[in-house]
């Protein structure tokens, strides 16, 4: 764009950058808002024709369906808004466990492509090879209905490695008990964490202050832990499911066949890539790092902890964030597995109303403020572990 | 430790040795990694050892070959499907000719030892393959026939490919005719008798949705990318507002939107057919994550590219068309490939709002009651489909990556 003219004449207006610009701007502005006039426009006339209109009344109505599995009470009397409340509670439950077991298993999967064993690292590359390369529909549907379904074959109960009972109406997993000593047990344990936690950092100030840690952590930690895993084991109260004499299970935590699947299938898929995240992340630490680390004298796990990772965390957690998203937003395929979240309460409450705008609405504020969330506790995280800068 | 056997020979004895030695290093270097070997091998041969029971002695594997036309082309009518043979030879000869002119141009073999070993898989599969129907001969020998097709009209092409010749637009220009044909060829009209969208399915629909829907979020993906980077902030605005709402929302809801919005937003009395509803939802969906690939790519082009481009004289349009997106866009390919994968498995997602897709016809035959509980046996066969599509896209896109960088 030529700015200043060398001529006296002035510059015709269709070559102005100032008139381009905001010609331009008004131009594509007025096009948008024309659209998306005429789609409302042709949306309300559409919707008065079904006798219809754009409002959400029909969330106190009465919703009259039954959900398979819920934490909240519910029954068919309940409104549709509390239904959908249900869903929603639903696939929190679904994604708030599935974010622990996926980083679990992409941590493990991402370290063990370091391994210095040939077939775990040959068995972590199958792992990660079919798994982003298969669709994860198919996926849900395999953990579903072979694996699952596969397990619980028949119509009775099955009992699977001592401890876990498996059959159409569910697994069952031992779960400790609603009773005060498990609550204590729970307050201990993580009330010793944060004591092991400073410690540690204490330990951590006192090497960096005089080049060796102090001999009587190590074992304070040591005894921290055994209590730990102590008040675990006994503390809590496990309850063991076991069938009773009637062919009923008692005790022990029911999970549904739906749900383990979305778990399981949700859980391994975004752990595949997680687990190349990880890799990528400690790959990109130079190597000058660890021989820097090693020449300082400290062991190959101490410079891992205090050295590699708090920089590889600074490449993965980002990219963290991503994966995450994608689970809450892949959570929404339970749809096809039949597990009553968000989008599966929604679609009944479509189908009985007809109400497809404001449910569609509905979602799309549901999943951009769960991502938005995401996103906010993401970054926090992150800024802890980028470089403190002056 | 060497053990002795009964010829022992100087050679067996050596690679006995490096065996051992590798047995050593990589599997019992530890106590711990010989605890993990142990445990690991044992539990992965008796699962094997369960799978190979299973797949001999309890699997009814009919299911597969009884289907096969269901799993590629849907419910084609079978009267029309020399349309489709003809589209495959037509994309056989395009391929061929492809391979053969860039390997001759980045100066490579034509036949490798991994692309003979596909091809004596693919003859392999194609002799051995249990075909149920009237003439299964002629399935094999049609089949035969189109890999023979490909490797003849690589290797002429190869051959006759002379580097002076302008091969890069005229390749272009040649896939744009078979797009263009094969689409005639499915959809009918213009002289063939028209096949409604309820007869596509299988492989054939996967495939035709994710080709289409990428094709088309080809420009709004670049227009949307260019829009973020704009300087002019309503565009940017809008443009970042389209991403992130769209990047916010599972795919399932943005079909949704496809499916039951489109409808009542479109004047009374239009009617948009459902496959197209779909590939619009679709194309909604992957071009905003196209357009955020993108601008990674233009984010990487050095600042100084513009200014040299403004001080030659170009106008903006002109800077980015020419200058800026070719380089951009050269970038992103393999981020863009991915996408596209991605795509494709995505792509299962219409089976969930009623299509019948690859993954959609085969829940339909599963619910065919002389199928019903062959889960297994239908998902690992398609899980296999699938594998195979998105491998040999990456590798497609890795050797055109090669080809790209040694030939700009």
């Amino acid at each position: 764009m030529v700015s200043r003219h060398s001529s006296d004449t002035p510059i015709p207006l269709w070559r102005d950058e100032r008139f381009i610009r905001w010609g331009l701007q008004t131009l594509v502005l007025a096009v948008v808002i024309g659209v998306m006039g005429i789609m409302v426009v042709n949306m309300n006339r559409n919707l008065q024709q079904l006798g219809r209109q754009f409002d959400y009344t029909f969330l106190k109505n009465q919703s009259g369906f039954n959900i398979g599995e819920h934490i909240l009470p519910y029954s068919p009397d309940d409104t549709y808004g509390w239904a959908l409340w249900v869903g929603y509670v639903n696939t929190l439950r679904l994604i708030l466990v599935g974010f622990v077991a996926t980083t679990g298993v992409g941590i493990l999967a991402g370290i063990a492509s370091f391994s210095d064993n040939w077939l775990i690292r040959r068995l972590n590359l199958i792992y990660v090879e079919i798994v982003r390369n298969t669709p994860l529909l198919l996926q849900l549907f395999f953990w579903y209905l072979v694996v699952f379904f596969g397990l619980s074959d028949g119509s009775g109960v099955r009992r699977l490695a001592g401890i876990v009972y498996i059959s159409k109406k569910g697994l069952y997993l031992p779960w400790p008990a609603n009773t005060v000593s498990t609550w204590v047990a729970i307050v201990s344990v993580f009330l010793l964490a944060f004591i092991a936690y400073y410690i540690w950092r204490w330990n951590l100030r006192q090497m960096e202050q005089f080049g060796r840690p102090s001999g009587i952590p190590r074992l304070l930690l040591w005894g921290i832990g055994a209590i730990a895993l102590l008040l675990l084991s006994v503390g809590l109260n496990w309850s063991f499911p076991f069938l009773s004499n009637d062919k009923l299970i008692i005790g022990g935590v029911r999970i549904s066949l739906e749900y383990a699947a979305m778990l399981s299938g949700l859980t391994f898929y975004t752990g595949a890539f997680i687990a190349e995240i990880v890799r990528a992340g400690i790959q990109s630490v130079s190597k000058g790092q660890w021989e820097a680390a090693r020449s300082l004298g400290l062991k190959t796990s101490a410079a891992m902890r205090l050295v590699v990772l708090p920089q590889a965390l600074r490449v993965i957690i980002p990219s963290l964030n991503g994966q995450y998203m994608h689970l809450a937003k892949n959570s929404s395929l339970a749809l096809a597995i039949g597990y009553p979240d968000i989008i599966a309460t929604g679609q009944t409450t479509q189908n009985q109303t007809g109400r497809a705008v404001e449910i569609v609405l509905l979602w799309a504020v549901t999943y951009l403020t769960m991502n938005l969330l995401i996103s906010l506790v993401m970054n926090r995280l992150n800024q802890s572990v980028q470089i403190q800068e002056r | 430790m060497v053990h002795h056997h009964s010829n022992p020979s100087p050679l067996t004895d050596m690679s006995q040795l490096f065996f051992l030695v590798w047995l050593r290093k990589n599997l019992f270097n530890s106590w711990i990694n010989t605890i993990l070997t142990i445990l690991l091998g044992t539990l992965l041969f008796n699962s094997l050892l369960k799978f190979g029971h299973w797949a001999g002695n309890f699997a009814k594997w009919e299911v597969i070959p009884q289907n096969l036309p269901l799993y590629f082309v849907g419910r084609f009518p079978p009267g029309e499907y020399w349309r489709l043979w003809l589209f495959l030879s037509l994309l056989m000869l395009m391929t061929g000719l492809t391979w053969g002119v860039l390997t001759r141009l980045s100066k490579g073999y034509l036949f490798n030892p991994t692309v003979l070993c596909g091809l004596a898989l693919a003859v392999l599969t194609i002799s051995i393959w249990p075909f149920i129907g009237d003439q299964p001969l002629l399935i094999r020998l049609q089949l035969s026939g189109l890999i023979v097709l490909l490797s003849v009209t690589a290797q002429i092409s190869y051959w006759c490919g002379h580097p002076s010749f302008p091969w890069g637009q005229r390749l272009t220009l040649g896939w744009v005719v078979i797009f263009l044909i094969g689409l005639w060829l499915i959809m009918g009209g213009l002289g063939l008798p028209a096949i409604s969208s309820i007869a596509w399915g299988g492989v054939l629909l996967t495939a035709l949705m994710s080709l289409v829907s990428s094709i088309l979020s080809f420009p709004f993906g670049i227009l949307l990318a260019l829009g973020r980077q704009s300087s002019l902030p309503v565009i940017r605005g809008l443009s970042t507002l389209y991403i992130e709402l769209v990047r916010g929302m599972p795919l399932i809801t943005i079909l949704f939107v496809g499916l039951i919005m489109v409808p009542l937003f479109l004047p009374s009395g239009w009617r948009l057919d459902v496959v197209f509803r779909a590939i619009l939802g679709l194309t909604l969906f992957v071009s905003a994550y196209l357009a955020e690939t993108i601008r990674g790519g233009l984010q990487a082009i050095p600042k100084g590219q513009f200014e040299a481009a403004n001080s030659l004289g170009l106008n903006t349009p002109l800077t980015l068309g020419l200058i800026i997106l070719p380089q951009a866009l050269k970038i992103s390919i393999p981020a863009i490939v991915g996408l596209f994968i991605s795509l494709l498995q995505d792509t299962t997602l219409v089976s969930i709002v009623g299509l019948f897709d690859l993954l959609g016809i085969s829940r339909s035959i599963l619910a065919n009651p002389i199928f019903i509980g062959r889960h297994a046996e239908v998902y690992l066969f398609i899980g296999v489909l699938y594998w195979l599509l998105c491998y040999l896209m990456s590798q497609g896109s890795r050797y055109l990556e090669k080809q790209l960088r040694s030939h700009p």
